[in-house]
C-alpha cells in the first residue's frame, strides 16, 4: 500500500477530522470562487442599512448598508490567507530555531531556548497589538505580528525532535562520512522530525485565524480589506437592534476554527499513529 | 485422618478474557484451586501465562473494558466475591484479602506520605481516627522491620530504598489482618541481597497473623523455600499441581519438567539464562490440541488433535498431559 | 527544608532579572522602530507637547548618544518606574496603568478560578465516564467552545442575558451614579462582572477540561491506582484524592504557560464590556494612536506574566514531594 492510502485510511477513522475536512473543503472553496461567483464590492453601499437576511440580501446589510454575504466571501479570503501565511512563517522560524538548537545542543542550545522561553511569556496578543499599531495594519504586518508571538511553540517541538534523533545511528552514519551539517538537518533528520511540526503548524492556522480576528475587532485590520472580525466590530454598535449582524461573521470564524482542529487531530491519528489521544 | 478444613480461598472454573482490537485473548482458562489456612500456594509459569491476571480476578481487579471475568466462582471463606455489590466488594479488598505488587515504586502514590497511604487502609476499614491511625501506622512499620518507624512514616516514597518501600507496601497490605494475602512477584523488582529478606518477612508474617499467602513467581528457587503446594500455568491453564516437595522430586509434565531443567541450568552457570526451547503460542492462533505440543521433547501424534483434560494421576497430583496420564495412545 | 524553599524563592527572584531587562530591551527595539524618534514618542507624538519639553526630553535621553547610552537611558528611566507621558491623558503612563491594573486583575482571577474549577470538575467527570455518552458531550463542548472567539461569544452573551433577558447588565464595572458603598457596591460590582468573566472563562474552562480529561486518563493507567483500589478505596475517592492530585501536576504546569494568553483574552473581553481595566486603555490607545501608552501596558503586562508564573512555579512546589528546591 503506498503512502498515501495510509494517510487516507488513518486519517478517515477519525470521523470528527473528515466532517472538519469537508467544512474546510467548503470554507476554501467559498474564498476561492466566491467573490467570483457573487461580485459585490464588500464596501459598496448597496442598499438601506441594517437590512435582516434573507430578504433583498442573502445575508443583509450592514450599518453602512453594505453587503454583508460581499464581506463574509472576502473575509474567508482574508482570514485564510493571513492564517495559512502566518503560521507558514512561524513554522519556518521555529523549525530553523528549534532544529540549530536540537541538534547542536550545548550552549547553542541555551541560549536560543532562552530566547524561546522569553517569547513565550511576553502576553502575544498585547505584543501583537503593539507591533501592528506601531507598523500600521496591513496584510504584510498582521501576519508578521501574528508569526513573532507563534513560533516559540514550533521551536520547542522541533528541538524535542531533534533531539531525539540526533544519536541515531544513521545521522552517526552520516557524521562520518563527513556530511555537512546542513545537509544532515536539512534532508536527513528534518524528514523524520517533521510529521508532528505538520500537526501543531496545521492547529497554528486555527490560533492565527482567531488572532487575526481579534486585531482586526480593535481596528487592527488592513483598512482596505473587509475580515470577520472588522465586521463584528461594525456590527457591535448596533448589537441592540441587529444582532444577526455580528453573529454571521463570528459564527464564519467558529466553524473555520473548529473544522481546522478538526482537521489538525485527523492529521495526528494519521501522521503520528503512535502518539494517538486515549 | 481429620476433617479436611474448610479452605480459605476456592476458585472453581475461572475464566478471564480481554478483547483487544485483534480478537479476544482468554488470559485465564477454566483455573481452579484452593488455599488452606496458613498455607502458602504458588503459582508459576512464564511470562504470559496468566499469573497476575488470576491474581487481579481475585479482587476484580481486572480493568472492564478491556477484561471481563466470563466464567468461575471465587469464594473467600465460602463466601462468593464474584457476585458481591460494590459497596460489599470494598469491604473484602484490603481487609480480608490484600495484595502486594511487583514494582513498589510504581504502587505507591508518588505525592502522598508512606502515613497517610497507610494510615487511609486503617480509617477506611477499621475506622480510626487520625492519631490512632498514626500510631498503627508506626507499629506496622516497626512489624515490618523499618528502622525509625515515626520518621520514615512521615517520608514520600521517593524518599526510601526499594527494599523499604516494598516493607511500606507489605505494612499497608498486612494492615487490617487479612485472611489472604496475595503477592505477585513481590521481589522481582529488588536488589538480589534484599529479596531474600523481603521473602523471609512474608514467610514469617503469614505464621504470626496465620494468613494464607497466594504467591505469584517465576522463581522457583522462591517456590522451593517458601510454598507449601505449587500450581504450575501455561498459557491461562493449569497443566500441573503439587505439593512443593513433589514437584521438585517427581514433576510429571513436560512443561514443569522443561522448567526446572531451566532453573538448574540457570542456577549452574548463572551468567546466561536458559529457557525452555520455542515461544510461547500467540493467543490468536492456539493450537487445537495441547497448547505445549509445539516445543514438547515428549509430544505424541494425539497431543496435536486433543485437547488433555487435567486429571489426577495421583491423589492429589492433577496433571494435564497425555502422556503423564499414560493415556498417549 | 523551610529554608531551601526560601533560597529557591531567592534564586527565582534573581533569575526575573535579565527576563526583565529583556522585556525593556524589546520595548526599546520597538520604541526605536515607531515613527519619529524616542523623544517625540515620549513626549505624545501627535504633536501636543511643546517643542522646549521634547527638546528637554532628547536632552533627558541623551539622543546625540550612541545606542547603547540611550538603550541605559532607558532603562534607568523604567527601574524609576518612569514610562513617559501619555499625550492624550495629559497624565503619567504609569499611573493610568496601575489606575487600571486593578481591574483586569479582578476579572482575569476571577475567570481563571472559574476555568480551574469548572475544567477540573468536567476533566475529572470526563475521564471517569470514558467512552460514553457524557465523556462525548463535554468532549464536543469543549471543542466548539475551543474554536469560540471570546470577543464574539461576549457579544453573543450580551444579546442573550443583557438584551434579550435582561438579567444581566452589559458593561461597566458597576452602576454609575448609584453611589452604592459596602457591601452593596460589592454585589453589584459581582453582578457586572458575571458576564465578562464567563465569556474569558469559558475558552479556558474548555482548555483546562481537556487538559484535565487526558491527565486524568494517563493517571488512571498507573499502578498506584490498581493499589489504591486493592486497598477497598472507592472509586470517587480514587478520582479526587490519588488520581486528582497527580492529574493536577501538569494542568498546573500549563496554566503559568497560559497566564500571558489571558492576559490578551482579557484586553479584547474588556473592550467587549467597557471593563476599565488594561484592555480598555489598550483600546483608547490604539483610538489616540499613543503608542507610548501601548508601549508601558506591553511593559507592565509582560513583567505582570513573569510573576504569575513564578507563582505558579511555587504552588507547583508545595504540589509535588519530589520537587526539591536546591
Ligand atoms: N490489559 C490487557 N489487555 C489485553 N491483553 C492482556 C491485558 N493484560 C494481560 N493480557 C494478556 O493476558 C495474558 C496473561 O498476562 P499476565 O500479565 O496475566 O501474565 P503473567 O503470567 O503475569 O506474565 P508475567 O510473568 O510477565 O507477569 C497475556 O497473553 C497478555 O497478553
Ligand atoms: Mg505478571
Amino acid at each position: 500500500m503506498n503512502g498515501l492510502a495510509l494517510f487516507w485510511r488513518r486519517y478517515r477513522r477519525n470521523r470528527g477530522a473528515v466532517a472538519g475536512a469537508a467544512t474546510l473543503a467548503l470554507v476554501v472553496v467559498a474564498a476561492l470562487v466566491g467573490p467570483l461567483l457573487y461580485p459585490v464590492d464588500p464596501f459598496d453601499m448597496v442598499g438601506r442599512p441594517s437590512q435582516p437576511p434573507f430578504g433583498r440580501f442573502p445575508l443583509g446589510t450592514d450599518v453602512a448598508g453594505r453587503d454583508v454575504l460581499a464581506g463574509i466571501l472576502n473575509g474567508a479570503r482574508i482570514s485564510l490567507v493571513i492564517g495559512i501565511l502566518a503560521s507558514l512563517a512561524a513554522t519556518l522560524l521555529g523549525v530553523l530555531v528549534g532544529a540549530i538548537a536540537g541538534y547542536y545542543g550545548g550552549r547553542i542550545d541555551d541560549m536560543l531556548m532562552r530566547v524561546t522561553e522569553f517569547f513565550l511569556t511576553i502576553p502575544s496578543f498585547v505584543l501583537a497589538v503593539v507591533v501592528v499599531a506601531i507598523f500600521q495594519p496591513t496584510v504584510m504586518t498582521v501576519t508578521c505580528a501574528i508569526a513573532i508571538v507563534s513560533w516559540p511553540s514550533v521551536a520547542r517541538l522541533a528541538r524535542g525532535e531533534f533531539i531525539a534523533q540526533r544519536d541515531r545511528e544513521y545521522v552517526k552514519g552520516c557524521r562520518a562520512i563527513g556530511m555537512p551539517d546542513w545537509e544532515i538537518i536539512l534532508l536527513q533528520i528534518m524528514p523524520n522530525a517533521l510529521p508532528p511540526v505538520i500537526v501543531v503548524s496545521s492547529l497554528m492556522v486555527a490560533t492565527a485565524i482567531l488572532t487575526e480576528s481579534g486585531l482586526s475587532f480593535l481596528g487592527l485590520g488592513d483598512p482596505n480589506l473587509v475580515s470577520w472580525g472588522y465586521m463584528i466590530g461594525v456590527a457591535r454598535t448596533v448589537l441592540r437592534t441587529a444582532w444577526w449582524m455580528a453573529a454571521i461573521p463570528g459564527a464564519m470564524i467558529l466553524v473555520t476554527v473548529l473544522a481546522i482542529n478538526l482537521v489538525g487531530e485527523g492529521l495526528n491519528d494519521a501522521l503520528n499513529p503512535k502518539l494517538r489521544r486515549r | 485422618m481429620t476433617a479436611p478444613m474448610p479452605p480459605v480461598l476456592a476458585v472453581e472454573g475461572l475464566s478471564v478474557e480481554f478483547r483487544t482490537a485483534r480478537g479476544v485473548v482468554r488470559a485465564v482458562d477454566d483455573l481452579s484451586f484452593t488455599i488452606g489456612e496458613g498455607e502458602t500456594v504458588a503459582i508459576v509459569g512464564e511470562s504470559g501465562s496468566g499469573k497476575s491476571t488470576a491474581a487481579m480476578a481475585m479482587l476484580r481487579l481486572i480493568a472492564d473494558p478491556p477484561g471481563r471475568i466470563v466464567a468461575g466462582s471465587i469464594r473467600l471463606d465460602g463466601q462468593e466475591l464474584l457476585t458481591l455489590d460494590d459497596a460489599s466488594l470494598r469491604r473484602v479488598r484490603g481487609r480480608q484479602i490484600a495484595m502486594i505488587f511487583q514494582d513498589p515504586m510504581m504502587a505507591l502514590n508518588p505525592i502522598y506520605t508512606i502515613e497517610r497511604q497507610i494510615g487511609e487502609v486503617l480509617r477506611l476499614h477499621l475506622g480510626v481516627g487520625r492519631a490512632e491511625a498514626f500510631a498503627q501506622t508506626v507499629e506496622l512499620l516497626r512489624l515490618v522491620g523499618v528502622p525509625a518507624p515515626e520518621d520514615r512514616a512521615r517520608q514520600y516514597p521517593h524518599n526510601l530504598s526499594g527494599g523499604m518501600r516494598q516493607r511500606v507496601m507489605i505494612a499497608m497490605a498486612l494492615a487490617c489482618r487479612p485472611r489472604l494475602l496475595i503477592a505477585d512477584e513481590p521481589t522481582t523488582a529488588l536488589d538480589v541481597t534484599v529479596q531474600a529478606q523481603v521473602l523471609e518477612l512474608i514467610q514469617e508474617l503469614k505464621t504470626r497473623l496465620g494468613m494464607a499467602v497466594l504467591l505469584i513467581t517465576h522463581d522457583l528457587g522462591v517456590v522451593a523455600e517458601t510454598a507449601h503446594r505449587v500450581i504450575v500455568m501455561y498459557t491461562g491453564g493449569k497443566v500441573e499441581e503439587a505439593t512443593a516437595g513433589q514437584l521438585f522430586a517427581d514433576p510429571r509434565h513436560p512443561y514443569t519438567q522443561g522448567l526446572l531443567q531451566a532453573a538448574k541450568w540457570e542456577e549452574s552457570d548463572g551468567v546466561e539464562l536458559r529457557e525452555i526451547p520455542g515461544t510461547v503460542p500467540s493467543p490468536f492462533a492456539m493450537p487445537t490440541g495441547c497448547s505445549f505440543a509445539p516445543r514438547c521433547a515428549a509430544v505424541v501424534p494425539r497431543c496435536q488433535t486433543d485437547r488433555p483434560a487435567l486429571t489426577e494421576i495421583l491423589p492429589g497430583r492433577p496433571v494435564r498431559c497425555f502422556v503423564a496420564q499414560g493415556a498417549a495412545r | 527544608m523551610r529554608q531551601a524553599s526560601l533560597l529557591f524563592l531567592v534564586r527565582r527572584l534573581v533569575q526575573v532579572v535579565p527576563v526583565v531587562l529583556a522585556i525593556a530591551a524589546v520595548n526599546f527595539f520597538l520604541l526605536r522602530m515607531a515613527p519619529g524618534d524616542v523623544a517625540d514618542i515620549l513626549a505624545g507624538q501627535m504633536g501636543h507637547a511643546t517643542l522646549e519639553f521634547t527638546q528637554q526630553l532628547r536632552r533627558e535621553f541623551g539622543l546625540d548618544q550612541p545606542v547603547y547610552m540611550q538603550f541605559f537611558y532607558y532603562i534607568g528611566k523604567l527601574l524609576t518606574l518612569d514610562l513617559g507621558r501619555s499625550h492624550l491623558q495629559q497624565a503619567p503612563v504609569i499611573d493610568l496603568i496601575l489606575d487600571r491594573l486593578p481591574a483586569t486583575v479582578i476579572l482575569m482571577l476571577t475567570s481563571i478560578l472559574i476555568a480551574i474549577a469548572v475544567g477540573i470538575v468536567l476533566g475529572v467527570a470526563a475521564a471517569r465516564r470514558e467512552g460514553r455518552l457524557a465523556d462525548t458531550l463535554v468532549s464536543v463542548t469543549a471543542l466548539v467552545v475551543y474554536a469560540t472567539p471570546a470577543f464574539w461569544l461576549g457579544l453573543m452573551l450580551i444579546v442573550l442575558f443583557s438584551i434579550q433577558l435582561d438579567l444581566l447588565p452589559s458593561g461597566g464595572m458597576y452602576q454609575i451614579g448609584a453611589g452604592r458603598t459596602g457591601l452593596a457596591h460589592a454585589l453589584d460590582v459581582a453582578k457586572h462582572l458575571v458576564l465578562p468573566s464567563v465569556t474569558l472563562g469559558l475558552f479556558y474552562v474548555a482548555i483546562y477540561t481537556r487538559l484535565m480529561r487526558a491527565s486524568m486518563l494517563e493517571v488512571y493507567g498507573l499502578e498506584f491506582i490498581t493499589t489504591a483500589r486493592a486497598k477497598g478505596l472507592s472509586e470517587t475517592t480514587i478520582a479526587w484524592t490519588h488520581a486528582l492530585r497527580n492529574a493536577l501536576l501538569p494542568v498546573v504546569t500549563l496554566a503559568g504557560v497560559q497566564f500571558g494568553h489571558l492576559l490578551g483574552g482579557s484586553i479584547l473581553v474588556e473592550t467587549v464590556f467597557a471593563w476599565p481595566g488594561l484592555g480598555r486603555l489598550v483600546f483608547d490607545a490604539l483610538l489616540q494612536r499613543d503608542l507610548n501608552l501601548l508601549l508601558g501596558i506591553l511593559f507592565v503586562s509582560s513583567v505582570v506574566v513573569v510573576f504569575a508564573n513564578l507563582a505558579v512555579d511555587l504552588i507547583y512546589g508545595l504540589l509535588d514531594p519530589r520537587i526539591v528546591h536546591k
